[in-house]
């Protein structure tokens, strides 16, 4: 039953996945994409890999479902103005080819790995009690692998910038988007009331339980950040002009605090972002909770978009 | 029960998959917003059961997780479906 | 006192199943938008309403089952509040006279 369950999903994921790169309309391949992200975390739910199936669901599905709606509304009113030259069939033939070596490749690669594969997970799991987590990928991301995380947080912080920079230059540290009606009796703001707690406290939860059990900072701030778009597209909060001290200084929180610590690291345990054992603990939830709400500034802001209105003197 | 509860899930992601087919069929926008709910009321139920069945209890996060999302998600698509028939009124105003 | 709360499950959980397959049919042989999005947003919430409290007699813990009354309250916001937002905010096709 298990298996007919699988073998139904796939074929689902797959056909989806055909659908959204064949409809011409690009709003159409958006809702595609969203459908695609959700079934995919169904599949990771599957295959026993729950932290991926709530990054899936919360950053790859939902955020960037919200991201790419609004680009392809924009990319809509661009098309409809001018004719966009379409590819060649060359072009189409060589994309075509690429991705079938690549899918080919990566085939190859999974069908042929030894059974059991090889794996670093018992080496994981056992140096867990000395950071005090029971989470084996929260340790991964924040203990383990700490370097790959800072990275990637700064690589975020640097998307915001330029995305940011897509503005025209006279609008540079203006407000992103235009300013949403406050429609008090409607039901988007019904939802948006009534969502924006209760999301805000699922968050939490998830940031919390990312210590024990699946969860962590990054599907904590997505869901945050999600919240804040809702807010903002209600009308219930405007967006704030990105030229704001506190919002750049909310952007760079978490990279500088993790930064700190992964420089006091030579002080206190000899090493880069090496963390001494009595402290390891409350110095990992330091660093997830200033991530946590950096990332969730970040991510709001990378849906909101550039500058699109000007700053006020 | 493991095999009741993984038919059942296996059920509702049938039923899902074909509401799916008629939402993106559909020529209508609202179809295409529709499609967002289905598939996050339906997948809500398949992780409920899929954690019911095999005995993991983070599927119930991942469905919270979902049913924020999805909610998030839907605003979204009918926030973008009614600005592509409005004309717009140029990029910039003033704050 | 288990196999009873084993009957209790499968008749919630095929209660639940039975209300997303009648959505599904109506999503599929309803004549217009509105109609199908009725269809869409009463029966699927209503059957993952039955399939939570089937499932809330099997939780394995207090927390659990409060989370899933959790899941199921906040689909049930999602449910009354977004066909409002589609219908309000999107006219529907005016069918042909």
């Amino acid at each position: 039953m298990g298996d007919m369950f699988d073998v139904v999903l796939a074929v689902l994921v797959v056909a989806v996945a055909v659908w959204t790169i064949g409809v011409r309309d690009s709003f159409a391949s958006v809702v595609g994409f969203v459908a695609y992200g959700l079934l995919l975390a169904l599949v990771w739910v599957r295959i026993v890999a729950p932290d991926v199936a709530l990054t899936e669901a919360a950053i790859g599905s939902g955020l960037t479902g919200g991201l790419l709606v609004s680009a392809a509304t924009r990319m809509q009113r661009a098309e409809r103005s001018s004719a966009t030259p379409q590819p060649g069939p060359l072009l189409r033939l060589s994309a075509i080819g690429l991705c079938v070596v690549v899918a080919a490749a990566l085939a190859v690669v999974v069908l042929t790995l030894p059974n059991p594969p090889p794996t670093l997970a018992p080496v994981a799991a056992a140096s867990l009690p000395a950071i005090g987590l029971d989470n084996p990928v929260a340790a991964v991301l924040i203990a383990y692998r700490a370097v790959d995380t800072l990275l990637e947080v700064v690589v975020l912080v640097l998307a915001t910038v330029a995305v940011w920079s897509l503005a025209p230059d006279r609008l540079w540290g203006g407000a992103p988007g235009q300013r949403a009606n406050l429609d008090p009796g409607g039901p988007l703001t019904l939802l948006a009331r009534c969502l924006l707690p209760l999301g805000i406290v699922i968050g939490l939860y998830i940031f919390w339980m990312g210590s024990q059990a699946p969860g962590g900072e990054f599907q904590a701030s997505a869901i945050l950040g999600a919240m804040w778009i809702l807010a903002m597209t209600a009308g219930l909060v405007d967006a704030p002009p990105t030229s704001r001290q506190w919002l750049r200084a909310l952007l760079v929180l978490g990279p500088i605090v993790f930064l700190i610590i992964g420089f006091a690291g030579f002080a206190m345990a000899g090493g880069f972002l090496a963390y001494p054992v009595e402290f390891a603990k409350p110095i990992v939830l330091t660093i997830e909770a200033v991530l946590m709400l950096s990332i969730a500034a970040m991510l709001g802001l990378l849906v909101a978009g550039p500058p699109r209105r000007r700053k006020q003197r | 029960m493991r095999e009741f509860l993984l038919f059942a899930a296996l059920f509702v992601l049938a039923t899902v998959a074909v509401g799916l087919l008629r939402l993106l069929y559909g020529p209508a926008g609202t179809d295409r917003v529709m499609s967002a709910q289905l598939l996050g009321t339906g997948g809500i139920a398949v992780l409920l059961l899929l954690g019911a069945a095999d005995e993991m209890p983070s599927s119930i996060d991942v469905a919270l997780t979902l049913a924020v999302l999805a909610a998030f998600v839907s605003a979204a698509f009918v926030k973008a479906a009614t600005q592509t028939e409005e004309t717009t009124r140029g990029d910039e105003t003033e704050a | 006192m288990s196999f009873a709360r084993d009957i209790l499950t499968v008749c919630a959980v095929l209660a639940g199943v039975f209300f997303f397959l009648a959505g599904t049919v109506g999503l599929l042989r309803f004549p217009d938008s509105l109609s199908r999005l009725h269809a869409l947003t009463k029966a699927d919430n209503l059957g993952l309403g039955l399939i939570a409290i089937g499932l809330i007699m099997h939780a394995e813990s207090i927390p659990s089952a409060l989370k899933l009354v959790a899941v199921w309250l906040l689909a049930l916001l999602a449910s009354a509040t977004v066909p409002q937002l589609i219908t309000r905010t999107m006219p529907p096709a005016v069918p042909p006279a």
